[in-house]
């Protein structure tokens, strides 16, 4: 599949404090479903989305970890992170699940130029 | 060009459907279209017809409304984020056996696959939020 069919949406929201990060998934679910190539890229609290250690919220809110954990069965492999993303919640890339990748952040303006349909949630 | 809008943030909470109320009608005073207003998360608030401000302030579904009756912008409302805020037409509100319903036309109840379609058919999708 080309460049120009792939979409990018990114997930600044972390999960329990409002429903921005579920909603967000579910709008990369919806495009995977539709036979797009989606990439996720994490950025600022976001992060915390992947934290492998996370439990469920508070009594009556859905977790989030099973949503991550389905990515892969939707062909969403690309679970980016910024290295300065991490650093600035104190967090090393063992602690995230093992989907997610570390990229330096010299590379984004490249990841996002390259992307035709860009996404933020 | 063509414009598609994302409205993430309800009226009265948040400044952002206002401001993507000002950015159609800037937008549109250019010479450019907007081909869409799609409506999630808190945003689907713009679409119930019981919302009711005191007298001087401005009804935001009501601007909405005009701005679909005088520039042809559709507006769609995603199915899941209203539902499970409340906000459903009667056709919903019967299926899921609700007594009251509160959103109609020419807002319409879609899928997030329609967010999807006006990303790929406009130039630009602007996000509000």
């Amino acid at each position: 599949m080309s460049h120009e069919h792939e979409r990018l949406v990114i997930i600044r929201h972390a999960p329990y404090s409002s429903n921005a990060l579920r909603e967000g998934l579910d709008v990369a679910l919806v495009a995977a479903a539709f036979g797009q190539t989606v990439s996720l890229l994490f950025l600022g609290q976001g992060v915390l989305a992947l934290l492998k250690e996370q439990a469920a919220g508070a009594p009556g809110q859905k977790a989030t970890l099973p949503t991550i954990d389905m990515l892969e069965m939707y062909d969403i492999d690309q679970l980016l992170v910024p290295q300065s993303a991490l650093d600035a919640l104190n967090l090393q890339a063992a602690q995230l699940v093992d989907g997610a990748t570390v990229v330096a952040d010299d590379t984004l303006p490249e990841l996002v130029q390259r992307h035709s349909y860009v996404m933020n949630f | 060009m063509e414009y598609g809008l994302l409205v993430m943030g309800a009226p009265y909470t948040s400044a952002a459907p206002h401001s993507a109320l000002r950015f159609a009608k800037a937008v549109i005073s250019r010479g450019h279209q907007v081909a869409g207003v799609f409506f999630y998360q808190e945003g689907i608030h713009n679409a119930s017809c019981l919302m009711t401000p005191p007298q001087d302030e401005l009804n935001m579904r009501d601007a909405w409304i005009a701005l679909h009756h005088e520039h042809g912008v559709m507006l769609d409302v995603c199915i899941a984020a209203a539902l499970r805020r409340g906000v459903m037409s009667e056709a919903e509100a019967k299926r899921h056996g609700q007594a009251h319903s509160n959103l109609d036309a020419p807002f319409e109840l879609t899928g997030l696959g329609q967010l999807l379609t006006l990303q790929q058919r406009c130039d630009r999708l602007i996000t509000f939020a």
